[in-house]
């Protein structure tokens, strides 16, 4: 069985380590809070301006001028803090956040990456993305391994508009774990029952295969 | 200094057609509502507007875009306005998209006298294209300019008459950068009391970046993304 997106977010939050601040992406990354492993303390940075985000608040205890990136209303933990864009972005580039986790329409295998633009379609824009996969130390992408159609998202070279280059060095998806170096993709996990073989067809990009691939702990 | 002005129509007085204008806010938390409905009273058009998000369909900057009255938006992320695709997909508006935190340096570095920057955003995609690029401790750069507006529309929470602000929550965000970058800054608060009453270690923005500052009549601070959990 292929995982669903919180099984995602649940593989994704066992590589968050104590002490680190973490900025969580719009999707699937924010799922990643919630599972956070007993007995590590981490703090979650949004790029709007707070440190130390909290749970959504209780129904009736909104407040509209406390949200997080994804405009979802929030609260903030003992200790958090509000600044400034400016302040939040050297947060970013400085390298002051340890991890970012983001979602992705297209990955490629020299670590490229594509998630702000389809032309003629879809601009939304890209928000922070590009400010953060340009200088994010640890970088996971979260997303499925295939789109709607099936295709593969994990490809030689990207075919939408990029935003980033060389950044992206591990994939978290619906069916694999995979490390991105020497440009290929590196298989190091599979989801619970899926096959090595249904990976390798999943993915169009190269794709280096150990004897041996664990079935992710979740 | 006292910088209050009597209104709402005191406090824009003077915005024209074609001018550039920095409106502050991250979604629709802390934009200035009061501002952007007087832009619509007054009907301006052709106007240039520096702002993180356009709003949506039926408030914020949307109610500007629903108008006609903006050429060209300069944001990072539109995604939450139909009106705004439909209108940049056809090429009636004229857009500009840059990656959030250049945005916010760019706003900051027009107000502190930095005419350009170097940053690794956005290097290697479409947004490099025809922007000078160095390579600094083995990593390349791009260079990316200041920006200043006409006019600068900012909300806080409180203000004090001498134009000195205090913002709350995430209602911060951009709003402290564009009052810096706005030739007339003019700031919008809930609450405006006589200068002594706030505590000068708390202020976020100091009063010499503000022209002009007005009490909002009333503020709707409509939530994009409602989201709560159950009461245990």
């Amino acid at each position: 069985m292929s995982l669903d997106k919180t099984g995602i977010a649940k593989r994704i939050a066992q590589e968050l380590q104590d002490g680190w601040y973490v900025n969580l992406g719009i999707g699937i990354p924010t799922l990643v809070a919630n599972h956070i492993p007993k007995g590590i303390e981490v703090e979650f940075q949004s790029e709007n301006g707070v440190l130390g985000m909290g749970p959504f608040p209780y129904e009736g205890e909104e407040d509209p001028d406390l949200i997080n990136a994804g405009k979802q209303t929030i609260t903030v933990r003992p200790g958090g803090v509000f600044f400034d864009s400016a302040t939040s972005f050297a947060m970013i580039r400085g390298q002051h956040v340890q991890l970012t986790v983001l979602g992705a329409m297209e990955v490629a295998q020299n670590g490229d990456i594509a998630n702000w633009k389809i032309p003629g379609k879809m601009v939304k824009g890209m928000g922070g993305a590009m400010d953060l996969v340009a200088s994010a130390k640890n970088i996971i992408v979260a997303m499925m391994h295939t789109n709607k159609a099936g295709k593969s998202k994990l490809l030689k070279e990207c075919t939408l508009p990029l935003t980033g280059v060389n950044c992206v060095k591990k994939v978290v998806t619906n069916l694999a774990v995979l490390e991105i170096k020497y440009n290929k993709f590196h298989l190091l996990e599979r989801a619970p029952g899926v096959s090595v073989d249904e990976i390798i067809e999943a993915t169009e990009g190269d794709l280096v295969v150990p004897d041996n691939v664990p079935e992710m702990k979740l | 200094m006292n910088k209050v002005v009597k209104n709402v129509e005191e406090a824009l007085d003077g915005v024209k057609d074609g001018m550039t204008l920095m409106l502050g806010g991250f979604g629709l938390c802390g934009i200035p509502e009061n501002a952007i409905a007087q832009l619509v009273k007054m009907g301006v058009k052709n106007l240039t507007c520096i702002s993180n998000n356009a709003g949506v369909d039926d408030f914020g900057l949307g109610l500007l875009l629903q108008e006609k009255q903006i050429k060209k938006m300069i944001s990072s992320y539109v995604g939450e306005n139909d009106e705004f695709e439909r209108q940049m997909l056809s090429g009636e508006l004229e857009v500009d998209l840059i990656p959030q935190g250049s945005l916010a340096e760019r706003c900051r570095a027009g107000g502190a006298g930095i005419p350009a920057f170097f940053t690794p955003a956005g290097y290697g995609t479409e947004v490099a294209e025809g922007k000078e690029v160095r390579v600094f401790n083995g990593k390349p750069h791009i260079l990316e300019t200041a920006l200043t507006a006409d006019f600068a529309f900012v909300k806080a929470w409180k203000g004090d008459t001498e134009g000195n602000l205090i913002y709350k929550g995430t209602a911060r965000n951009f709003n402290p950068l564009m009052a810096m970058a706005g030739k007339i800054t003019v700031a919008e608060v809930e609450e405006l009391v006589p200068a002594g009453e706030l505590d000068p270690n708390e202020i976020h923005t100091p009063g010499i970046f503000v022209q002009r500052i007005f009490q909002g009549e009333k503020y709707e601070k409509r939530i994009e993304q409602r989201t709560v959990r159950p009461k245990p």
